[in-house]
Order: structure tokens, then C-alpha cells, then sequence
């Protein structure tokens, strides 16, 4: 029996931020995309606390950082679902393959 | 019996991101998206973080995931189920490369642990922490403005003309 320690959550973490990363690069539906990136970010907190627990469980910093990294993914999902809407609007659809107005 | 309760968590946590990308339909992508959080702030409740606990699940399983289904029914005649893009087997590649970097770098590091007994309770001495004088009040401040100019911005980006 395993004892729980600081490398599972880590290596969960790990897990999660490399199937967020692989959505990200492959999905075409960009609402998915979004999705990813919050699997990502969630990933990205859950070792933040790990190593807060584990290694300075007194003084809470990374609790501190996982409420601004919580803060910043609000900001994100808000703007980035407003751009998507507006391109939207524009060209009828959320494929990726659409979305290269900013294509030089 | 937290060693069971973590592996109960981390598989469905594993499993349902999976679903995220392998489900077809975009809005049940978006329920496993929801049973992901949920598992998650499991998870914190297993590292002793109550108060990020129940913040995860007001604000990802609250709002973020009804902004994403909001989203999602917004653009409901968009095409579903789109394949996966043709650089599936280089990102394979490449996140299969990554993971295997980060797992032999988190087993090889000797991190020193603290010996000493995790908070009872987190709520108070966090407040202090945020809003206290030796803390982060100014960050506090600056992520306001951050809100504030996210939610302008999305307005203003959404507004027809």
C-alpha cells in the first residue's frame, strides 16, 4: 500500500497539465481549446497547493498563488469567450482552421 | 485511506479529462469539463486547502463552466465534432516527451519536506495573509484592476458595432 505523498499529486498534475497541453494543440472546435486550457491551469493549482502542503504547510504561499491563478483564469475564459463570439459573428463558426485573421 | 480515496480521485480526474477531448459532442465534453473541477477541489480537500476548496467549486464549477456551456449554446449550429487537427501525432509526441521529463525529475528530486502538522483550518491565517500587513494586499488590488479591465474589455470586444 502506498503511502500519499508530494510526488503523487505532482505526477497527477503532471497527467492532467499533458492532456490539457495535447487538447490544446490538437482540438479544432476553439471552445475545446478553452476548455483545455482550464484543465491546464487546474493542473498547474493542484501543484502549487502540493508543494505548499508538503513543504512549507505553515505559511500557505501557494494557497496564495492558486487563488491568483484561479483570479487570472476568470479574466482569461471571460475575454477569451467575448473574442470568440465576435469571430464568431463575423465568420459563422469556431473552427480553428478559421481563425487566422491575425495571419500575415 | 486517503491513498484510496486519492486513487478513486486522481482516475476519475484522469478519465474525465480524457473525455474532454475524446467525447464528440461538445456539450457532454463540457459535463466531463464540470466532473474534472469537481474532483479537483477533491483533491484540495485532501491537501488540507479548505477555503481554495470551496472557492474551485464557486468559481470554476459555478461560473467558468456556465460561461463555457453559455458559449457552447451560443454557437450551437457550428459544425460538431470536429476531427482532430493533423498534428496529432507530433503533439502526441511531443506531451507524451514532456510527461516523461516532468515524472523523472519530480521521482529523481529530493524535495525537503516539512515536518511540521498542516493548518487546521486556512481560512483565517489566508485572509490575514492577503490582507494583512506582510501580505499581498497590493496583489489583491492589482488583480481587482485585472477583473475590472477583463470584464470592460469583454464588453467592449462583444459589443456590436
Amino acid at each position: 500500500m502506498l503511502t500519499l505523498g508530494l510526488v503523487h499529486f505532482l505526477i497527477l498534475s503532471a497527467v492532467l497539465f499533458v492532456i490539457g497541453l495535447f487538447g490544446v494543440i490538437t482540438q479544432r472546435n476553439v471552445i475545446k481549446v478553452i476548455m483545455c486550457l482550464e484543465i491546464m491551469l487546474n493542473a498547474v493549482n493542484i501543484a502549487l497547493i502540493a508543494f505548499s502542503q508538503y513543504i512549507v504547510p505553515t505559511a500557505l504561499t501557494g494557497q496564495v498563488f492558486a487563488l491568483f491563478v484561479m483570479v487570472v483564469a476568470a479574466a482569461e475564459v471571460a475575454v477569451g469567450i467575448a473574442i470568440i463570439f465576435s469571430i464568431y459573428r463575423s465568420r459563422e463558426s469556431v473552427d480553428m482552421e478559421n481563425f487566422n485573421i491575425l495571419k500575415w | 485511506m486517503p491513498e484510496l480515496v486519492f486513487l478513486l480521485m486522481a482516475a476519475v480526474a484522469v478519465v474525465s479529462a480524457l473525455g474532454v477531448l475524446v467525447v464528440r459532442d461538445i456539450f457532454r465534453a463540457a459535463l466531463c469539463l464540470i466532473v474534472l473541477f469537481m474532483t479537483v477541489a477533491g483533491v484540495y480537500v485532501l491537501l488540507h486547502a479548505d477555503f481554495i476548496a470551496v472557492v474551485q467549486v464557486l468559481v470554476y464549477v459555478g461560473a467558468i463552466s456556465v460561461l463555457i456551456i453559455v458559449a457552447i449554446m451560443l454557437t450551437r449550429d457550428a459544425r460538431q465534432g470536429q476531427p482532430l487537427g493533423n498534428l496529432k501525432y507530433v503533439a502526441g509526441a511531443v506531451a507524451f516527451l514532456l510527461l516523461a521529463v516532468i515524472v523523472y525529475s519530480v521521482i529523481t528530486t529530493a524535495f525537503t519536506l516539512s515536518e511540521s502538522a498542516p493548518l487546521e483550518e486556512t481560512v483565517k491565517p489566508l485572509g490575514k495573509l492577503l490582507f494583512g500587513d506582510p501580505g499581498y494586499l497590493l496583489t489583491v488590488q492589482i488583480a481587482a484592476v485585472l477583473l475590472l479591465s477583463a470584464i470592460l474589455g469583454a464588453i467592449a470586444v462583444i459589443r456590436e458595432k
